[in-house]
C-alpha cells in the first residue's frame, strides 16, 4: 500500500436547505481511502452514509443539497471545488458507483451490450469494433456466462444477480481508481450476495482499485473491509480498522449496534437492543447525537458534541466516556 | 414425496403434502395452458403450540405462497392443512370465521400494511370488532391493554399511521395480529423492512408476546441470523420443496443438506476473524417453470451423483426430527 491516500476527505458537510429548516445529512465527516483499501461505512438509514457517497461523486441533489464545507482531495485535487464538467471526466473513470437496484441503473429500453458499449466510448477512444470486443471483454470479468449472446438481452430478461454483474461491468469499465458500493448487494439473494461479494473481491485484486462499501450490515463489513467507519445522524461516530471495531468497538453505538445483531454462528438466548430511535436531523440534539438512546449518557454529553478521540492507532471515536480515561 | 406425520398432541396447525400448482397461460382471446409453476410442491411440516416454525430460502421458493395457504389467502391445489387436527376443507363457516380469527399475520412492509386514512385506534380494533359486539368503554380497554402490550402508549391510538416510524408501525401491526388472541401469528420478513437497531427491539418485543401468550409464529425469512434467533423449529426450502427440517439447533450445528451447507456458508460472519468452509454455489435458482429433472438442486450442487438428475430423492429423518431429503444420505 502506497503512503499516500487516494482519497482524503476532511470535515465534509453537506445540507440540504428546507421550508422547514437545515437538514444536516453530512455533518463533519473525515476520513482517508488509501490505494487497494477497502474501507466499510457502516450506520442505519439516515445515518449519511449515501449523502456521503453522493458528495463523493458530486451527486447531490440540487438545489436543495450542497457540500456547505470540507473538502474531498481525491489524489490532491479538491472535488469539492470542481464543476460539473469537471466532474464529468472523474465520474465514472475515477470514481464509479454501484448502486442497490440494478433495475433503476440499468435502462430498461436499451440492451444490456448497447449500455456497456456506451460507457466504453465515453471512457475510451476507440474505434466501433474494439468497442464490441472491450464490452464483452468487460462481461467476461464480471463472470456472464456467454457474454456474445448477452450482449443482445435487456436488462428485464436477466436476472437480478446477473443485473448486478452488468452494472459491476460498467463501473469499472474506466478502470477507476475508487469504486463505491452503495448497499449493492442489499437486494440480492444470499447465495448470489455471496457470489458477488467474491467478484468485488477478484476485480480489486486485479485492478487494485479502493473499493468504499456503504451498508447497514456489519456481516458486510467483517467479510470485505479493511477499515471502517460508523456513522449516526450525519455524522462519523467511530472509525478503526476492522479487527480492531470487531473486537474493542469504543462507541457506545457500536458497541450497542453489535450486540443487537443475531448471529447464525452462535445461539443467544437475548438480544441486547438499543431504546428509542434515531434523532430526526432538521432537529438533533443540542449535544452527542447519540445521547439520548445511549446507556452510558452523563451531563457532557448534552452539553456538546464530542471531538474525535483518539483509542488506538488508527482508532477513533466521538464519545466523551473516552475523553476522561 | 409423501411424509405423513404421526399427528402430535401439540401441533396447532399441520400441513401435509402441500402443493400450489399456478396456471401459466398464454393467448389474448383464446387462453391456452402452456405450463404450471409449481410454487409449493409437497410440503408437509407442523407449527407446534407455543413455539416458532422458521421457513427459509431464496426468493421463489415458495415460502411466502405456503404461508398465503396457511393464512386461507390461497387454497392449495392438493393437500390438506388441519388446524387442530380438523382438516380445514371441511370446514363450515363457523369454523372458517374462528380459523382466521386464530391464524393473522404481520407483514414485511409496515408503510404499506397499514391504512393510512385510519387511526391507529381503529385499526388495532377493526378486527376485534368486526368479531366480536363489544361496549365503548371494553373496546378502549382492550385498545389500551394492546398497546402496552407491544411498547406504544395508550395517547398514541389517535395519532395516524405516518406520525409513528418504522419500527413503531410494525408494533401497530403487531398490536392488530394480537387483537384477537390469535393462536398462530404468520410472520412475513417482519424485521428486512426496519433499520439495524430496530430489529432487535421487535424480535423481542415478539419472543416476549410468545412468552406471555403462547401464541405460535411461522416465520418466513430470508436472513438465517433472525431465524436462528427466533425460531424452534426450522425448514428450508429449495424451488418448492423442503429439502431439510429440524430443530433449530440441530440444523445450524448439524446441517446436512448441501443447500443448506451453502447457505450457511453464504450468510455473513459475525466477526473478520470468523472463516468459513469454502461452499460456493455456482449459478442461480432455475425457473420453477421448468425446473431440473430429478432433485431439483442437481445443477447447482456441488456433491452431485449420477442418480441426482435421474432420481427424485425423497424427505428421509436421518436423526431424531431432522429431516433431509439428499441421496447423499
Amino acid at each position: 500500500m502506497a503512503d499516500t491516500p487516494v482519497l482524503d476527505v476532511q470535515d465534509l458537510k453537506t445540507h440540504f436547505f428546507t421550508r422547514t429548516g437545515v437538514v444536516k445529512a453530512v455533518d463533519g465527516v473525515s476520513f482517508t481511502l488509501m490505494p487497494g483499501e477497502t474501507l466499510g461505512i457502516v450506520g442505519e438509514s439516515g445515518s449519511g452514509k449515501s449523502m456521503t457517497a453522493l458528495s463523493l461523486m458530486g451527486l447531490v441533489p440540487q438545489p436543495a443539497g450542497r457540500i456547505v464545507g470540507g473538502k474531498i482531495l481525491f489524489q490532491g485535487e479538491d472535488l469539492v471545488q470542481k464543476t460539473q464538467s469537471e466532474m464529468q471526466a472523474i465520474r465514472g473513470r475515477e470514481i464509479c458507483m454501484i448502486l442497490q437496484d440494478p433495475m433503476t441503473s440499468l435502462n430498461p429500453v436499451f440492451t444490456v451490450g448497447n449500455q456497456v458499449v456506451e460507457t466504453v466510448r465515453q471512457v475510451k477512444e476507440a474505434s466501433r469494433f474494439s468497442l464490441k470486443d472491450r464490452a464483452i471483454e468487460l462481461l467476461q470479468k464480471v463472470k456472464i456466462a456467454s457474454p456474445e449472446d448477452r450482449m443482445s438481452n435487456y436488462p428485464h430478461q436477466m436476472s437480478g444477480g446477473m443485473r448486478q454483474r452488468v452494472v459491476g461491468s460498467i463501473a469499472i469499465a474506466g478502470s477507476p481508481k475508487v469504486l463505491i458500493a452503495d448497499e449493492a448487494t442489499t437486494s440480492l439473494d444470499a447465495t448470489i450476495q455471496y457470489q458477488y461479494l467474491a467478484l468485488l473481491k477478484e476485480l480489486q485484486a486485479d485492478t487494485g482499485m479502493s473499493i468504499i462499501f456503504i451498508t447497514h450490515d456489519f456481516g458486510i463489513v467483517a467479510k470485505m473491509c479493511d477499515r471502517v467507519a460508523v456513522m449516526y445522524a450525519g455524522r462519523m461516530a467511530e472509525i478503526a480498522d476492522v479487527r480492531d471495531l470487531f473486537n474493542h468497538p469504543a462507541h457506545p453505538y457500536t458497541e450497542a449496534l453489535m450486540r443487537s445483531v443475531p448471529n447464525v454462528d452462535e445461539e443467544v438466548e437475548y438480544l441486547y437492543s438499543i431504546e428509542g430511535q434515531p434523532p430526526a436531523l432538521d432537529n438533533l440534539p443540542p449535544g452527542c447525537t447519540f445521547a439520548p438512546r445511549c446507556p452510558y449518557v452523563f451531563d457532557r454529553c448534552n452539553e456538546a458534541f464530542p471531538d474525535l478521540i483518539q483509542v488506538g492507532d488508527g482508532h477513533s471515536a466521538t464519545c466523551w466516556k473516552l475523553a476522561g480515561k | 414425496m409423501t411424509t405423513t406425520y404421526e399427528q402430535s398432541t401439540n401441533a396447532i396447525i399441520q400441513l401435509d403434502n402441500i402443493q400450489k400448482y399456478f396456471p401459466v397461460t398464454k393467448g389474448l382471446i383464446l387462453r391456452h395452458l402452456v405450463g404450471e409453476v409449481k410454487a409449493v410442491d409437497g410440503v408437509s411440516f407442523q407449527i407446534r403450540e407455543g413455539e416458532t416454525y422458521g421457513l427459509v430460502g431464496e426468493s421463489g421458493c415458495g415460502k411466502t405462497t405456503t404461508a398465503k395457504m396457511v393464512l386461507q389467502v390461497e387454497m392449495p391445489t392438493s393437500g390438506q392443512i388441519r388446524f387442530n387436527g380438523k382438516d380445514i376443507a371441511d370446514f363450515d363457516a363457523d369454523d372458517r370465521k374462528l380459523y382466521r380469527s386464530s391464524v393473522q399475520a404481520v407483514f414485511q412492509d409496515p408503510w404499506s400494511s397499514l391504512n393510512p386514512r385510519l387511526k391507529v385506534g381503529s385499526i388495532i380494533l377493526e378486527p376485534l370488532l368486526a368479531n366480536q359486539t363489544m361496549s365503548k368503554h371494553e373496546a378502549r380497554e382492550n385498545l389500551e391493554r394492546l398497546l402496552n402490550d407491544v411498547g406504544l402508549h395508550s395517547y398514541q391510538a389517535d395519532y395516524y399511521p405516518h406520525e409513528f416510524s418504522g419500527g413503531q408501525r410494525q408494533r401497530i401491526a403487531i398490536a392488530r395480529a394480537l387483537s384477537l388472541q390469535p393462536k398462530v401469528i404468520v410472520l412475513d420478513e417482519p424485521v428486512s423492512a426496519l433499520d439495524v437497531s430496530i430489529r432487535a427491539q421487535i424480535m423481542n418485543l415478539l419472543k416476549d408476546l410468545q412468552k406471555r401468550y403462547g401464541v405460535s409464529y411461522l416465520l418466513i425469512a430470508h436472513n438465517l441470523a433472525t431465524v436462528r434467533y427466533m425460531s424452534h423449529q426450522v425448514g428450508v426450502m429449495y424451488l418448492g420443496k423442503l429439502v431439510e427440517e429440524a430443530p433449530t439447533r440441530e440444523l445450524f450445528t448439524n446441517p446436512m443438506h448441501p443447500y443448506t451447507k451453502a447457505l450457511i456458508t453464504a450468510s455473513l460472519p459475525s466477526h473478520p476473524d470468523i472463516q468459513r468452509e469454502e461452499l460456493v454455489l455456482s449459478g442461480e435458482v432455475p425457473s420453477p417453470l421448468n425446473p431440473p429433472s430429478g432433485c431439483s438442486f442437481h445443477p447447482r450442487c456441488p456433491f452431485v451423483l449420477d442418480r441426482c438428475s435421474r432420481e427424485e430423492p425423497v424427505l428421509g429423518e436421518l436423526a431424531p426430527g431432522h429431516k433431509v431429503s439428499c441421496h447423499l444420505y
